[in-house]
């Protein structure tokens, strides 16, 4: 039985339950004419959730542990000359050309005579798995449904057992998102730790020069690893970017909020927004094909050498894309301020615009520096522009008419084309993942603590 | 406690001291209303009001909910400008001269118009910061010593300084509402303005702190022309020398604050002050 069929049968039965629980809950309640706890409805899910739950459960935790089972005791039963001198990893190679030879998908050369055998003891195995998960959960179904159903009384709260499942539900929901931030960081860690076994961290963090050269198994001719004139390239290009991004955004937000009338603000706001829904790839090659070319051709006419992919084209389009992320939260944030504050210093003879500046935008502050902060770690993070229109050349200097490299883009180019995930060229992509999770998370406690001390001071 | 009792002796309700202070009053026309009709949007919120306001009274605006009294104060500084959909018609004039003329401008007559608002709207700056607001914005102290003057000056008149002299610089919006609401008042006292408007000063602040800011109109009568509008008839008995009652957009009758209260000319005024309505 595959289990979409599992599945929907255990979804079928559940539906079952529901109507069940729910006659039943009807006929007990005119069988002693007494007034149920809960409405017939509840009674329903409740049964439908003992008999579908359980079943559920051990589905995924079948699904999870029965691979793993059968591939143990396949590898037992493969013959001892053809395990013996295999690596971890070629082992999972035998494995998996017996996997795909079980269920019937054919592999490169045909299988040997072992391959097959253990392929038929395999297909059996999982043949005995399936048959037995489904009479565990159909056991399961039945038990529960039975349970469930004999358990309703007037006393059984099914209300409050209903409300109990939806909070563990929704508290398994949130757990999701947290535990894959945790997972996601945990690999990377791990495998930066890995990357550190090859280039110590004080090579790492302080090198001067990014030189990774390519990676040639086996051979111990490693690269040079150094951090700095990514990382440099990468703030270059942030704080280009918020230059743009921050005055124009600001303003952009204090016309939209104090100046424009309502119509004009109903059109422009979104029609700004719409910046931050362009696919950053397209920013990309408008930075490569329109503005670096003009950038370029502007420094000949004033005489600077701009080069046409250079850090000041990256962040120049970085920074527009980045304007409705300042504007927008910084507008929502200016419209917050109360009127009473503004009318309290019109009330004293300040001009809209003193009124702005001296009342508004102090209130305003916190909100408003942690939009710079939301917008300053998109900037960092950011990649598709900075592929495209920075040139990618890793070299420590301080021209931002001249080509950088970005730690992103760092990670592009190291986890294209050939990997080797034992090689520090590869590795290293872990590494500068975690920085700039680092990075980023950093920005965003201050942000945190920023606004904090801000909100004690203003409210 | 026995705090509220004591404006009430000085002011109109006892007719001693009400009489002096309205003969007092009757002097010189200090703010002229003539036809004033409120609009939002399409619809009408005041009449058309004909008023006068005498320089160094205390005029209240009584009357229920919605009968435009606050609207009509906020025409007096024109602080009405700042509502999108409101317009005003007719004529009101300061000292003589028009305030909505075309060439009038708004951001000096609000210093000479003062308001204090209903809630209490401290800036999110210190205390010092709050009072040196007005006089830094229309340059009256020159010197910082000149500014410290203005600041405890405006602190004493509202009777605030002794409670927050040693914490100027902490923040306004840590006072409790009665010294925010004071603060407020000192802070539109510092750019010595000739009309002070207040709109339900009191309303969000409990009675001790009431009484005190009922002190304070009572002591700066002395030295400004005061307006305010208030919920509460008590109070307009207790600090106003005359009293202003307005009705569904019309300003119905006034008079001095005795005669509103003992002999009301109107019969809506009879029966607002007794209680039959609003």
């Amino acid at each position: 039985m595959s289990n979409l069929a599992l599945i929907a049968t255990l979804l079928v039965m559940m539906a079952l339950a529901y109507h069940l629980g729910l006659t039943r809950s009807r006929a007990v309640a005119a069988e002693h004419d007494v007034r149920m706890h809960s409405r017939p409805g509840y009674y329903g899910v409740l049964v439908a959730l003992w008999c579908g739950l359980p079943a559920l459960a051990i589905f995924l935790l079948w699904s999870f542990l029965a691979p793993q089972l059968i591939d143990m005791l396949v590898t037992q039963q493969l013959p001892a000359d053809l395990v013996a001198g295999l690596s971890d990893r070629e082992l999972q190679t035998v494995l998996r050309r017996v996997t795909a030879l079980a269920d019937g998908r054919g592999v490169a050369g045909g299988g040997s005579p072992e391959e097959l055998d253990a392929a038929a003891h395999m297909a059996r195995l999982q043949t005995i798995e399936n048959f037995s998960l489904v009479a565990l959960m159909a056991v399961l179904v039945v038990v529960g449904l039975i349970v469930a159903r004999r358990r309703i009384s007037p006393n059984w709260r099914a209300r409050n057992q209903v409300e109990r499942v939806i909070m563990v539900a929704l508290a398994a929901s949130s757990a999701v998102a947290i535990f894959t931030t945790i997972g996601i960081v945990l690999s990377m860690l791990g495998e930066a730790l890995k990357f550190f076994s090859f280039i110590s961290p004080v090579e790492f963090f302080f090198g001067t020069t990014w030189n990774p050269r390519f990676s040639t198994s086996g051979s111990s001719n490693q690269g040079e690893f150094g951090l700095l004139p990514l990382l440099w390239g990468t703030m270059m290009v942030s704080i280009i970017a918020l230059l743009v991004a921050i005055p124009v955004g600001l303003m952009t937000a204090i016309y939209m909020a104090e100046y424009a009338p309502p119509w004009l603000r109903n059109v422009a706001k979104p029609v700004i927004e719409i910046l931050a829904g362009i696919p950053t790839i397209v920013y990309g090659f408008f930075a490569l094909i329109v503005v670096g070319p003009f950038l370029s051709s502007l420094g000949d006419l004033i005489g600077i050498n701009i080069r046409t992919t250079s850090a000041l084209t990256a962040g120049l389009v970085m920074g527009i894309m980045i304007i409705p992320f300042v504007s927008s939260l910084s507008d929502d944030i200016i419209t917050q301020v109360p009127k009473s504050l503004r009318d309290g210093a019109l009330g004293l003879g300040a001009t809209k615009s003193e009124t702005i500046r001296q009342v508004v935008l102090p209130a305003a502050l916190p909100g408003i520096v942690g939009a710079f902060l939301l917008a300053a770690s998109r900037a960092i993070g950011e990649t598709m522009i900075v592929v495209l229109a920075a040139g990618n050349n890793p070299v420590l200097h301080a021209n931002p008419f001249e080509a950088v490299s970005t730690i992103t883009v760092t990670i592009v180019n190291q986890l294209t084309g050939d990997m080797d995930f034992a090689s520090p060229q590869s590795l290293v992509a872990f590494a500068l993942g975690l920085t700039l999770f680092v990075i980023t998370l950093g920005l965003n406690v201050i942000a945190l603590v920023v606004v904090r001390k801000y909100r004690q001071q203003y409210e | 406690m026995n705090i509220p009792a004591q404006p009430m002796a000085t002011s109109s309700v006892s007719v001693g001291s009400g009489e002096s202070r309205v003969s007092k009053a009757k002097d010189k026309v200090k703010m002229n209303a003539q036809g004033v009709k409120v609009f939002y949007g399409d619809a009408q919120a005041i009449n058309g009001i004909d008023l006068d306001i005498y320089e160094n009274e205390v005029l209240a605006f009584i009357g229920p909910s919605g009968c435009g009294k606050s609207t009509f104060l906020r025409c007096l500084n024109r602080m009405n400008d700042t509502i999108d959909i409101c317009r005003v018609e007719g004529k009101i004039t300061l000292d003589d001269n028009d305030i909505y003329a075309a060439d009038r401008d708004v951001v000096l007559l609000r210093a000479q118009v003062g308001i204090v608002f209903q809630k209490p709207n401290p800036f999110p700056k210190s205390i010092y910061e709050n009072i040196a607001y007005g006089p830094r914005l229309h340059g009256l102290a020159r010197r910082k010593a000149e500014l410290d003057d203005i600041v405890e000056s405006s602190l004493r008149r509202a009777g605030l300084w002794d409670e927050v002299k040693d914490r100027l610089d902490k923040p306004g919006t840590g006072l409790s509402g009665g010294q925010q609401q004071r603060l407020c008042i000192a802070r539109t006292v510092a750019v010595s303005p000739d009309v002070i408007l207040m709109d339900e000063p009191c309303s969000a602040l409990d009675p001790i702190a009431t009484a005190k800011v009922e002190q304070l109109i009572d002591e700066l009568s002395e030295s400004y022309t005061i307006v305010m509008v208030t919920h509460n008839m008590q109070q307009a008995a207790r600090v106003a020398d005359r009293t202003a009652f307005f009705h569904m957009g019309d300003l119905v009758e006034v008079d001095s604050t005795d005669q509103i209260f003992t002999n009301p000319q109107d019969q809506r005024t009879h029966d607002y002050i007794t209680g039959r309505f609003g």
